[in-house]
């Protein structure tokens, strides 16, 4: 039977070399622009304009534009072509709106189609803000109490809650690394659908790792001679072939989309993708050898067990 | 056990037949309508509602605007939600959905690319007001604010304040009509007993005098009072046609019991969303059709009626948002297609497990059952999960007006719970039948299971 479990440190150690960059990106991103990533005005509040013209038309110039109109905070680019334009600013009230665009007209000699026009009051952004935060915490405590209450007829349930926890924000992490990093690259920011990509890595990779779980609860019941660290390698091999059949179907469904949907989920879809990844990854070689360790009381779990190491020891050969 | 079996699947044929009948774009008898689905009303019902993401279209969220400290009770907020509503439906957008969250209220207007003229009708208080102005109108003319008994003006033209007679409660109704000669447009209105009692009398008393219209302490309208008025009267101004619906609406709907401020807007141009559905659905079908194949390749006969239990599952989803119904958005058909994802993992772990049975050696029929009831507390458990997490979402999304949320959250509820039923129900049923049956050829086939 092929040893997984074995190896565990070197998934330790793979999955810290993916993590610390992105903690370290997301830190950069703090001290240069404030926040760990890039902000839509859904959270900062301001108004984001876009609007087609029938002429390329210079950022520059729109951004002089507005600061001819008294509006200095102007950010402007080309999205898809250079007729493109999407702007951003502070907020703007639907009577200041009107007078814009009418100086607007008389400035370009036309007048443009506007593709999307959001305008978000301070408040609104704050709240959002806040209440993503409550709902990823509230999210993690339920799933905690769920897992513990699912699993209370095996020793330590517990160590099961917690270890599907770090598995999860191993995921949440990946993903939000990788948000980052393409807010560096590409400007992605941070919206709504981000934080719904997020909450349903966790709900998924919670979900991978309870299937690998309730497999172990049923060896421990069914091989009582075998030692954990064997159930456990041998749940693994066991729901292994699920657990690809699985991510492979989803990963069809997600390129599809990728490859042909609509441009408004393409980064919503990528952030997934990436953590659906990191859930079907971590279920396996996180989530499992977490609770290896622990019942081994190896390494950090080590230190709160210093005289009990020699009893370790001799279940880790059995 | 078995005839048992054969009534679940005739059962689940004729739900299944439904489920697609109703899943299809076209249009049902209205008996029908009213059968499967009989709290919606109008021509909508039992129809797809498409998102505004997907239509193209504005949603604006207004909140009360009162000073520090106060919030607009519940009343409060409904009534403002029912008035706009009323407004929404002057302008004659289809499909607009007015919704009151918990300190504001949400309209969503599909089609609408200008924003800012419904913004303008949505928003204004529109109290009316019959003020007199005596026999001296002191230069008042329309358009300049003055102060009534009825509350100050900010920026009136005057310090005096002139006495309201009546509000615009006391209207019944409300219309817009055209000068038979001069084509100009006018306003018609009709008053109610109280109003033609109040009104009768005081025109009466003040032929001649200065009688202001005013709409939110701006003077409309300042004519003469030539005659007693009872019942009806006109309205003559320098007004647009549109001008002077807005206007009418805004009468006719009644004043806000708070003053409302727009606090979010967001437009989305048709072109946006079209080109979205349209690439997205397309998008949608390969992945669902990669999977069916996927499937059959790896699990052969079970992955075929895996198949047919998969098709089964998105006419039960679709159905379900037509009756509920739900308002299908671009995350919300996202949501759909991952909880496709999951319908097809309930299955294969129910295959994975039938495997394993045969492998070790049991008979086909036990097998199947075995299988079916060892994947069960994973499913249960896995899925409760995701639930957990699709209501968390919903809480989220519903409070918010991140309607985005919202719909990715019912769709990934609404469709997990159905993927256990169908992996149950359908998958359970289909296996059942072809045991049942062809148990005896079966049995030396094995590789059609993929074992």
């Amino acid at each position: 039977m092929y040893d997984i479990i074995k190896h565990r440190r070197w998934y330790y150690i793979f999955s810290t070399v993916i993590i610390v960059p992105g903690i370290l990106i997301m830190l950069y991103s703090m001290l240069t622009i404030g926040t760990p990533f890039r902000l839509s005005i859904d959270f900062t509040g301001g108004t984001m304009w876009e609007l087609r013209f029938s002429q390329p038309i210079a950022p520059g110039d729109m951004v002089e534009f507005f600061h001819s109109q008294g509006i200095s905070d102007a950010n402007v680019h080309t999205i898809g072509d250079e007729n493109t334009l999407v702007i951003r600013t502070k907020q703007i009230g639907p009577d200041e709106k009107l007078n814009l665009m009418a100086a607007m007209e008389k400035q370009f000699g036309e007048k443009p189609e506007e593709l999307q026009f959001r305008a978000v009051g301070p408040t609104v952004g704050k709240e959002v803000t806040r209440t993503a935060f409550i709902a990823v915490i509230m999210a993690s405590l339920v799933i905690l109490g769920f897992i513990i209450w699912a699993f209370r007829q095996v020793d330590h349930p517990v160590r099961y809650g917690v270890s599907a926890i770090i598995a999860m924000i191993h995921d949440v992490l990946v993903a939000s690394a990788f948000f980052s990093l393409m807010g560096f690259i590409a400007g992605w920011e941070v919206d709504a659908l981000f934080l719904t990509a997020l909450l349903t890595v966790i709900g998924f990779s919670v979900q991978d790792t309870i299937v690998v779980f309730d497999r172990i609860r049923e060896n421990s019941r069914r091989r009582k001679g075998e030692s954990f660290e064997v159930i456990a390698n041998r749940s693994l091999l066991e729901t292994m072939q699920r657990s690809i059949a699985t991510q492979i179907n989803a990963m069809f469904v997600m390129i599809a989309l990728l490859l042909f949907g609509g441009v408004t989920i393409r980064q919503f879809i990528a952030t997934m993708f990436i953590g659906m990844l990191s859930g079907t990854y971590s279920s396996i070689f996180i989530a499992t050898p977490l609770l290896v360790s622990w019942h081994n009381h190896e390494g950090l779990f080590g230190w709160f067990h210093r005289g009990k190491k020699k009893q370790a020891k001799k279940t880790a050969t059995a | 056990m078995q005839s048992r079996n054969n009534l679940i699947l005739i059962i689940l044929i004729i739900l299944v037949a439904l489920a697609t009948y109703i899943a299809l774009p076209i249009d049902h008898p209205d008996w029908f309508k009213k059968l499967v689905a009989p709290h919606q009303e109008g021509p909508q019902a039992l129809t797809l509602r498409l998102g505004l993401d997907l239509q193209g279209g504005t949603q604006i969220q207004l909140q009360p605007d009162l000073p520090e400290g106060q919030t607009a009770t519940d009343e409060q907020l409904e009534l403002a939600r029912a008035i706009i509503e009323r407004r929404v439906n002057g302008l004659g957008v289809s499909e607009s959905l007015v919704q009151a969250g918990k300190d504001r209220i949400i309209v969503a207007l599909p089609g609408v690319d200008d924003p800012d003229a419904a913004i303008e009708t949505l928003r204004g208080t529109g109290q009316l007001e019959f003020v007199d102005l005596g026999s001296n109108p002191e230069g008042l003319t329309a358009g300049m604010k003055i102060n009534t008994t009825n509350g100050p003006a900010e920026g009136a033209a005057s310090d005096k304040v002139y006495p309201t007679i009546m509000t615009g409660d006391k209207l019944k109704n409300v219309d817009v009509r055209r000068d038979p000669n001069t084509q100009k447009p006018y306003i018609a209105f009709e008053l109610t007993k109280e109003g033609s009692k109040i009104f009768g009398k005081y025109s009466g008393d003040n032929i001649g005098n200065y009688l202001a219209i005013v709409m939110d302490k701006t003077i409309l309208s300042a004519p003469v009072i030539r005659a007693k008025i009872t019942d009806a009267g006109i309205i003559e101004g320098d007004f647009t046609v549109d001008e002077a619906q807005n206007l009418a609406i805004q009468m006719k709907y009644g004043a806000l019991p708070v003053p409302l401020d727009v606090v979010d807007v967001r437009t989305v141009g048709p072109s946006l969303g079209e080109d979205s559905v349209r690439r997205s659905l397309l998008a949608g079908t390969i992945g669902v059709i990669v999977v069916l194949l996927f499937m059959l390749a790896f699990y052969r006969l079970p992955g075929f009626l895996a198949d047919l239990a998969l098709l089964s599952f998105v006419s039960f989803n679709i159905s379900l948002y037509k009756i509920i119904p739900v308002v299908l958005t671009l995350p919300g058909i996202a949501g759909l297609l991952l909880t496709t994802g999951t319908a097809v993992d309930a299955n294969i772990l129910i295959f994975e497990r039938m495997r394993e049975e045969l492998r070790a050696g049991r008979s086909l029929p036990s097998a199947i059952e075995a299988g079916f009831s060892r994947a069960w507390t994973s499913i249960l458990d896995s899925n409760l999960s995701t639930i957990l997490t699709g209501l968390i979402l919903l809480y989220f999304g519903s409070n918010f007006g991140a309607s985005v949320v919202q719909g990715f959250a019912i769709t990934l509820i609404i469709g997990v719970l159905v993927s256990m039923f169908t992996a149950v129900f359908a998958t359970r049923t289909f296996m059942r039948f072809i045991i049942q049956y062809f148990a005896d050829s079966l049995k030396n086939k094995l590789s059609w299971f993929s074992v």
